[in-house]
């Protein structure tokens, strides 16, 4: 019933947002964003912290190529991850880096719709400049498949871009969601680049993270179990804990990590000794919530 | 020696396998004894884990024990309870093995093997110092991994 009514919400106003000044898709400033001179180097730990391989390498092809083609089944159907190495006809190698920017910074694509929020855009857009602009030269420089992107397979009324509009309306903030307190590295790295609420916290019946329960655990996208609550009511590791898990995947009673997890470890293995240090004081620092 | 080692070891196994079949669940014997198997795992990787995060003194006979446990634990014949039909999607919450470990393209055999050449590497060096774990311990940590991030579910 509250299902149904959702999607008869949704199409209602789907329908009329096509037209709608509010429900755009934004673009962010051309000549600004051209004029950043990216380094590929720094660009690799974006890329490795922002996980952005485990959604788009082939699920049974080279680990290293963006193919795309890996599925997400989610309430309102299957997105299939889309080629983003830089192939010229099927990837994304004639973009400008302006595009590049629209997607991650506003999740507007190159012909002017918005993206799906299953793309963790809504994160990635606190990205700095500096780190879109180097993470966007880093993938310059890994190999092209010429793998043709698939369609997302949506049911009526997900499969129109037009109502991601009203999404972004009313939960698209590129504001941080904590206060920074002296973890404002940390923040960083766990609010943008490494996402980590994405899947650690709960979202409402449209897909929008319940910002008052920051982290408190939810379903795991993949659709099977749970991610585990993080809030200093719910994790009593410390911040050495933490950072030990980040480096190794190992638990403090030494389990070792699983599920969508172990891809962010991936990354967070490859972040500096102090990174890691401040991510977990950032972990430590979050609101007691449950 | 090491066949000493060995036979304890497998004896010490049978006896934690049999104590929880006795135990009186009436749970699936396969997932119990692969629970068991990984909480050896587990039992040893704590021992030196502890004394690489500085929170226990580095006892070279100790590290070297718990080293050549896990290189032995990854030589047992695990077919009898690794068996089809004992997933989640059969047995629900009492396990957190996903189908997919027996699906054709597993590769849970191959993570296996790097498990068993990471804890040999291991075992070389487990009596050189706690420098020298610190670094054989990271391929044990992300073979365990390797194998928990496609085949088991995230805890309920
Ligand atoms: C959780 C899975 C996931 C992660 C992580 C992810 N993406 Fe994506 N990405 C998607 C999906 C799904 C789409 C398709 C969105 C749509 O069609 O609206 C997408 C779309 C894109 C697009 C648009 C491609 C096109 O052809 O229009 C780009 C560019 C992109 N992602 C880059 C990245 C980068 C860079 C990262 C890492 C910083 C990343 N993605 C991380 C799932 C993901
Ligand atoms: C070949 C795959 C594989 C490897 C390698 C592996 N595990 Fe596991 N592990 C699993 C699966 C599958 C489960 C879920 C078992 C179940 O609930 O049926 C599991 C469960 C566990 C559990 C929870 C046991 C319980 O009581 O519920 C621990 C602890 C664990 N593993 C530790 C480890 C450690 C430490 C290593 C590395 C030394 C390791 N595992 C290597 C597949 C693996
Ligand atoms: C793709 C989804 C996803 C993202 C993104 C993610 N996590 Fe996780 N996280 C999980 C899952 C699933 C688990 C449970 C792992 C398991 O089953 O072993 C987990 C477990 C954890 C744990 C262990 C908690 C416990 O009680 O065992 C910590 C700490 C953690 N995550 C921190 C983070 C941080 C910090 C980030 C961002 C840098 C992050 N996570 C991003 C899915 C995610």
């Amino acid at each position: 019933m509250r299902r149904l009514l959702i999607i008869t919400a949704f199409g209602a106003i789907a329908t009329l947002a096509g037209g709608l000044w509010v429900t755009r898709p934004l673009t962010v400033d051309a000549d600004t964003v051209s004029a950043i001179e990216g380094n590929a180097a720094a660009g690799e730990m974006v890329f490795a912290l922002g996980s952005c391989a485990s959604c788009h390498t082939s699920p049974d092809g080279d680990k290293a190529v963006l193919a795309g083609g890996r599925e997400f089944t989610t309430d309102f159907g299957t997105f299939v991850a889309p080629n983003i190495s830089p192939d010229m006809l099927n990837g994304i190698g004639n973009w400008s880096q302006v595009d590049f920017f629209n997607a991650l910074r506003q999740g507007t694509s190159p012909d002017g719709k918005h993206y799906f929020p299953a793309f963790p855009y809504a994160s990635y857009a606190r990205m700095t400049d500096t780190d879109v602009a180097n993470l966007w030269a880093y993938m310059a420089t890994l190999p092209s498949s010429d793998q043709p992107s698939q369609s997302h397979r949506l049911t009526f009324p997900f499969n129109m871009r037009a109502g991601v509009g009203v999404w972004k309306a009313l939960y698209f903030r590129t504001a941080f969601v904590q206060p920074a307190g002296d973890t404002e590295r940390g923040r960083y790295l766990a609010e943008a680049i490494g996402h980590c609420a994405e899947c650690h916290t709960p979202r409402t019946a449209l897909g929008g993270l319940q910002n008052n329960r920051w982290m408190a655990g939810a379903p795991d996208p993949s659709g099977k179990g749970k991610t585990p609550g993080l809030s200093p009511a719910q994790l009593k590791w410390s911040a050495d804990d933490i950072a030990y898990y980040l480096e190794t995947g190992l638990t403090p009673d030494f389990d070792s990590a699983g599920g969508g997890m172990a891809a962010v470890i991936e990354g967070t293995s490859k972040l500096p000794p102090e990174d890691r240090a401040a991510i977990a004081a950032y972990i430590k620092a979050l609101p007691a919530t449950e | 020696m090491k066949f000493l080692l060995t036979l304890a070891l497998s004896a010490t196994i049978a006896a934690t396998a049999s104590t929880a079949f006795a135990g009186g669940h009436d749970g699936n014997p396969a997932v119990t004894a692969r629970k068991a198997h990984m909480q050896i795992y587990q039992h040893n990787l704590t021992i030196l884990g502890n004394m690489v995060r500085g929170n226990a003194d580095y006892d070279a006979a100790a590290a070297q024990a718990a080293a050549d446990n896990m290189v032995i634990l990854t030589t047992l014949n695990q077919s009898t309870y690794w068996i089809p039909g004992t997933t989640n999607a059969e047995l629900g919450d009492e396990t957190r093995t996903l189908p997919a470990i027996f699906e054709s393209g597993s590769t849970a055999r191959e993570i296996g093997g790097q498990l068993a050449a990471a804890t040999v590497a291991l075992a070389a060096v487990a009596s050189d110092g706690v420098e020298a774990i610190g670094p054989a311990l990271g391929p044990v940590g992300a073979s365990c991994t390797a194998c928990h991030r496609p085949y088991r579910i995230s805890r309920n």
